[in-house]
């Protein structure tokens, strides 16, 4: 196999950052162009595109099945057709506040007149009646269990109102004049709150979907085999980081095509997309918060994980190892939650400094208050921590796995984490 | 750790000089290398100085410490204690860039196309990956292995895998190739065509080191070697010096079976069949010359042979080294 080289081509000494890069490039395009991302990416629209489906049949049904109560009208004739033109009248520009009405059926000889038996008889024919109008214009009744009544009280009033007068001019014509932007919500405590804890919430959701990945990363390698390889060309610490960044970018389009995906459902479904209030630092800031905090929980919790999963020699240990991570990452954010619900506690502290919690803690802090440099500072603090797993946990993969070969290594492939050594 | 051993002169396990006398400059310079694992010591005390351009063996059965002494001078993990200097730097990544490692475990991505696996292997140490695959191209050509270049290593055979990994240690021009148990997995004629790529590669002053339990391929191809057993180096130094360790056979043919000749032959003497055996005396092959001829021992033939790599193991490493080694030949067949 001799050769003779027709172009020098040397190598160079690469940066641990370069080395990095290699291993993410080559992670990435590897799970990018696996057939296997394809399910990863739809997989979670499949709870949108149902919760979608069920809602729309849901809808329909609730629209030809479910009956809403209507107002039994039980008066003179006189009256009665007063009522209705009311009804007629203003029933539009009340949209949804006045119940349907419809006119009773009359009792049969024998029948009791009364209205409280009149609505116990349409119950009984199977007309959804919610109550009776009864009485006259100028002395209506309204008959019905205590919430329906109560609740249709003022609209009835309104609705007998106009009947008596017939006057137009009651609820004179709203010129209608439609803008683009919605005007901001009040900015309460209240609201901030509920837009931190849902950017806490989402933040969560992503990690427990995203990180858990990392756990079986290494297995590839130490199944190839490739990893003695590596190791020898770079220092570990690099093959860790590499990992870690190639998972993150996997993360970060599968976030895009849920986020572009999820947001064209939402718009498609004529819904305003302002429901939240607006955060103490604004949205841009706040998305851009958002993204870096992620990145920084996805990191650190990635290290660990990838340093447990490292621990694995099959994947069925790495399967096992999932429930646990799971419930450390839940116990994790119930923390960042409670510590964001007593702000200035030292439990808020302990929330934003511990590396773990610190991405949910300050993300709904950004909600809350104005000021950046928390943030900056927080932000350095978990990049240091993702440097420190980084390296505890190469410095553990080398001890504990790179650790002999030859008839020693036989040994070595049956010591896994479940498995004395 | 390092300044109480610059200046100890290198001596073996065995207390004698390692390799001294060699001018030339070193590629890899380790001394008294210990690694311990859950209270195993695998290595103890290795010290080992291969010279530039040199095809260098390590020479041991299965589970005598050469793996991991590899891995620690390619900083894969960290001795004990002891010294290494690699390539003139005692942070072996630091010249990564210029060292080519084919482990035992071979090793590659199975999705990856055979150029994309040797490119990725160069980007490693350094090379842009657009030209370390377009060199890729050019060393499978080059090394009637142009066919494969487009196919997915799951798709290759053992062997062709194989000759894939090492054409990747080679992608970067490296100054120093590592093999460990490189020819265990070829057939016959690719272990031919390996062993005529390591002599080019040494041609050209690239220092190889490999680690073998097949003695002839270290007798065949190497100028020093390291016998190692047990996680020690009873000996390391050139070939010649280990094959010295032991005195020369000599092989005498004699008409007459009995007389009063045979007292002058050493008391090591074997019969087999019509030859005596034993090794050659201090006193050289005159004496007991004369003594065959005066004592009418009818002399048929007589030949001198200088001891084969394996006797110098026999004797340097000790017989249940030896057979041990033998063992390790017998399961990689």
């Amino acid at each position: 196999m001799d050769r003779a080289m027709t172009e020098p081509v040397k190598g160079g000494r690469l940066s641990l950052l370069a080395a990095a890069l290699v291993v993410a490039r080559r992670d990435f395009m590897a799970v990018l162009w696996s057939r296997s991302f394809i399910f990863f990416l739809i997989g979670p629209l499949f709870p949108l595109v149902v919760g979608a489906l069920a809602g729309s049949v849901t809808g329909h049904v609730d629209n030809t099945v479910s009956e809403v109560p209507r107002l039994g009208v039980m008066m003179a004739r006189a009256d009665r057709e007063a009522v209705i033109n009311a009804d007629d009248a203003i029933g539009p520009k009340l949209a949804g506040t006045l119940p349907d009405i419809f006119e009773v059926t009359p009792p049969k000889p024998g029948q009791p007149t009364t209205p409280a038996a009149t609505l116990r008889r349409e119950l009984a024919a199977g007309r959804n009646a919610g109550a009776i109008l009864s009485g006259t214009l100028d002395h209506p009744v309204l008959t019905g269990p205590r919430d329906r009544i109560a609740e249709w009280q003022g609209s009835v009033s309104l609705l007998v109102a106009h009947a008596r007068t017939a006057d137009a001019n009651l609820l004179p014509p709203v010129k209608l004049s439609v803008t683009a932007a919605a005007p901001p919500r009040a900015e309460t405590g209240r609201g901030r709150a509920l837009t931190a804890q849902a950017g806490q919430t989402l933040l969560f959701l992503l990690m427990m979907l995203l990180a858990g990945m990392v756990l079986s990363n290494l297995v590839e390698e130490k199944g190839n085999k490739i990893i003695e390889v590596l190791a020898a060309a770079i220092p570990m610490d690099a093959v860790f980081l590499g990992k870690l960044f190639a998972m993150l970018a996997v993360s970060l389009v599968g976030i895009a095509v849920w986020g572009a995906a999820g947001g064209v459902m939402h718009l498609a479904s004529g819904q305003s997309i302002d429901f939240l209030t607006t955060p103490a630092v604004g949205w841009p800031v706040f998305t851009v918060l958002g993204i870096a905090y992620f990145a920084m929980g996805y990191l650190l919790l990635g290290s660990v994980f990838l340093t447990i999963g490292s621990m694995a020699s099959t994947v069925r240990e790495v399967q096992t190892l999932n429930m646990p991570v799971t419930m450390a990452q839940i116990l994790v954010f119930f923390f960042a939650s409670y510590g964001m619900a007593r702000e200035g506690s030292p439990v808020e502290w302990a929330a934003m400094i511990f590396p773990f919690s610190s991405p949910f803690a300050m993300l709904g802090r950004a909600a809350l208050h104005e000021a950046l440099w928390p943030h900056l500072a927080a932000l350095g603090w978990q990049a240091l921590c993702v440097l420190i797993f980084v390296r505890a946990g190469a410095h553990i993969f080398r001890r504990r796995v790179m650790q002999s070969g030859g008839a020693q290594g036989a040994v070595k492939k049956k010591r896994g984490i479940f498995r004395k050594g | 750790m390092t300044a109480d051993l610059e200046e100890a002169p290198l001596k073996g396990n065995d207390g004698r000089p390692v390799a001294e006398g060699d001018t030339r400059p070193l590629a890899i310079e380790v001394r008294g290398l210990v690694k311990r694992f859950n209270g195993t010591t695998a290595v103890d005390g290795v010290d080992l100085r291969v010279p530039e351009g040199a095809i260098y063996g390590i020479l041991g059965p299965n589970g005598a410490g050469k793996t991991t002494t590899l891995r620690m001078i390619l900083g894969i993990i960290d001795p004990d204690s002891g010294y290494r200097r690699v390539l003139g730097s005692e942070r072996p990544h630091d010249v990564s860039h210029a060292i080519g490692y084919l482990p035992e475990e071979r090793g590659l991505y199975p999705a990856m196309k055979a150029f994309e696996a040797i490119g990725f292997l160069g980007a490693l140490r350094g090379v842009p990956l657009a030209k370390g695959r377009q060199r890729a191209r050019e060393l499978l050509e080059e090394h009637g292995l142009g066919h494969l270049a487009d196919r997915q290593i799951r798709q290759m055979s053992k062997g062709q895998a194989q000759q894939v990994q090492v054409l990747g240690t080679l992608v970067h021009e490296p100054r120093l190739v590592i093999f460990d148990e490189p020819f265990s997995g070829l057939d016959a004629i690719n272990q031919g065509r390996l062993e005529q790529m390591i002599r080019g590669l040494a041609a050209k002053g690239t220092t190889v080191i490999f680690s073998t339990h097949v003695i002839a391929h270290a007798e065949r191809l190497c100028d020093e070697v390291a016998i190692i057993a047990g996680g020690r180096v009873p000996f390391a130094g050139p070939v010649d010096e280990a094959r010295d360790r032991i005195r020369p056979q000599v092989r005498l043919e004699t008409r007459e079976r009995e007389g009063p000749w045979r007292a002058a032959l050493p008391p090591d003497t074997r019969q087999e069949g019509r030859f005596w055996l034993f090794s050659l005396p201090e006193s050289g092959v005159e004496p007991l010359l004369r003594a065959l001829i005066e004592g009418d021992a009818g002399i048929l033939s007589l030949s001198i042979e200088r001891a084969g790599l394996h006797d110098a193991f026999v004797a340097i490493a000790g017989a249940a080294a030896a057979k041990a080694l033998d063992a390790s030949d017998e399961e990689a067949l």
